[in-house]
């Protein structure tokens, strides 16, 4: 491989292989949403700060506005898309049924207002779940665990109470705490 | 935002990684898990030309026991040294500053050998490998070299680094038997620190005095934010040496450094939270 301005990569976004020849600048939220069609994650502060396009890369969190494509080049990405294809946009006929375990927490625990952090959050908590052990996620690592993801709201009380409910789901909760209780 | 415009390539070896850096001159910056650089990039505050991507270089991601040091590869994550078995066992300390540093989403991506080399005196583990008294190799076309961590940062995002060489390799002494402390005030919990603080504490030999630090054992208190580089707080070892309480020894804790001021505080404040934030770490590193 050369030095070269653009880079041809291939990226399997939600178990789909998707292979564009993009600028070596191209961040990796630009190329979910521009080049893979899908809006479903946010840019929020394009600073690192904020959570709102965190999306699983190889299985972990990671804020995509500060990755480069072409740093993904290979990589499996799941986005909030991705967690339950089946449950299409959640509004359908017994849809709730149909999502992923983290958002059907968030939507049974109203862990959302505004619900622009939202896919950053339900993102952000799935890989909390997947990298805890038996026993390992109470209140307080899931407020730690989430203190990459900020929410303008200021929803934070329902976002650890369904955090904790799809933990407990997961079989991993431990302390039965105050979070919306 | 989007950086300016550069040229990438991937590096699938050391060897290749620095045969990249001799090509492209002074324009090339070496790009790990991109969160410092990147960052910087975006802002349009750093414009390389051509960036050599080592992020998959797997040869420089390990922690290995080496008798009474533990190596550390460059590439090696945040999220991977806060969940190492040795590195927990041996130098709990770094493990768990590791464990401290931004979120876990940055975590996942940073690696200690970036965090390092970008040189920023507001980064945390620059200041444990300090306190610990470790040592950074580096390999360039002239071969391999070790720098003493008390001599590798030069100045703001300025280090011993030559333009042709790349870090490759963290090593400290095992630090498993006696105390640490870790202190950092942020804004908010991902933030950088507004000050931090890195204490160490070894049993030492009776008469073995302040000058047993630099070898590796003895206490050891570095300080984040509070200069340009990190910095050690040396009349407080000195005093701490030479038999002071903590709360003496702490109240010394500004005496060596320079710090600045900027959006997030005052010089006197930052003067006031290294006071603290070393008494507290010192408290914890006794216990």
């Amino acid at each position: 491989m050369s030095a070269s301005k653009s880079v041809r990569v291939e990226i399997k976004v939600n178990g789909k292989a998707v292979a564009a020849e993009v600028e070596a600048r191209l961040l990796l939220v630009q190329f979910i949403r521009d080049v893979a069609g899908l809006k479903g994650t946010n840019i929020g502060c394009d600073t690192t700060s904020c959570g709102a396009c965190t999306v699983l890369l190889n299985g972990q969190s990671v804020k995509s506005c500060t990755v480069l494509a072409a740093q993904a080049d290979g990589a499996s990405i799941l986005t909030i898309e991705g967690l339950a294809p089946e449950a299409g946009d959640g509004s359908g006929e017994g849809a709730a049924s149909l999502m992923h375990p983290v958002q059907r927490a968030f939507h049974e625990n109203h862990g959302l207002q505004c619900g622009y952090c939202t896919p950053g959050m339900v993102m952000a908590v799935t890989s909390l779940i997947a990298e805890a052990g038996p026993g390992e996620l109470d209140e307080a690592a899931i407020r730690e665990g989430l203190e990459g993801n900020l929410c303008r709201c200021t929803g934070y009380h329902n976002i650890v109470a369904s955090a904790l409910a799809a933990a407990r789901e997961a079989g991993v909760a431990v302390a039965r705490t105050g979070a919306g209780e | 935002m989007i950086p300016a415009s550069f040229e990438y390539v991937r590096a699938e070896s050391l060897d290749e990684a620095l045969a990249l850096l001799v090509e492209h001159g002074d324009e090339v910056k070496l790009l790990a898990g991109g969160h410092s650089l990147l960052p910087l990039m975006k802002l349009r505050l750093a414009t390389p030309s051509v960036l050599v991507d080592i992020g998959r270089i797997d040869e420089l991601k390990y922690v290995r026991d080496e008798g009474d040091v533990v190596a550390i590869g460059a590439l090696t994550t945040h999220h991977d040294l806060a969940r190492n078995a040795l590195l927990s066992r041996h130098v709990p300390v770094l493990a768990h500053v590791a464990g401290q540093v931004g979120d876990p989403q940055v975590r996942h991506r940073g690696t200690i050998g970036g965090s390092i080399a970008h040189g920023d005196a507001a980064s945390d583990l620059p200041a444990v490998v300090l306190a610990l008294g470790g040592t950074y190799v580096v390999a360039g076309p002239k071969g391999r070299r070790e720098i003493p961590a008390s001599e590798f940062h030069l100045g703001f995002l300025e280090t011993a680094l030559e333009p042709d060489e790349a870090l490759t390799e963290i090593r400290v002494g095992k630090w498993g038997e006696g105390g640490w402390g870790f202190e950092k005030l942020t804004k908010r919990a991902q933030d950088w620190a507004i000050v931090g603080v890195v204490a160490v504490r070894r049993e030492v030999p009776d008469g073995a005095g302040a000058g047993a630090v630099a070898a590796g054992s003895g206490i050891g208190v570095a300080l984040v934010n509070m200069a340009s580089v990190p910095v050690r707080a040396a009349s407080t070892e000195t005093a701490l040496a030479d038999g002071a309480s903590i709360a003496d020894a702490a109240a010394l804790a500004d005496a060596d450094c320079d710090p600045a001021a900027d959006v997030n505080a005052s010089v006197e404040y930052r003067r006031h939270l290294a006071r603290v934030l070393v008494r507290r770490a010192l408290e914890q590193a006794s216990r």
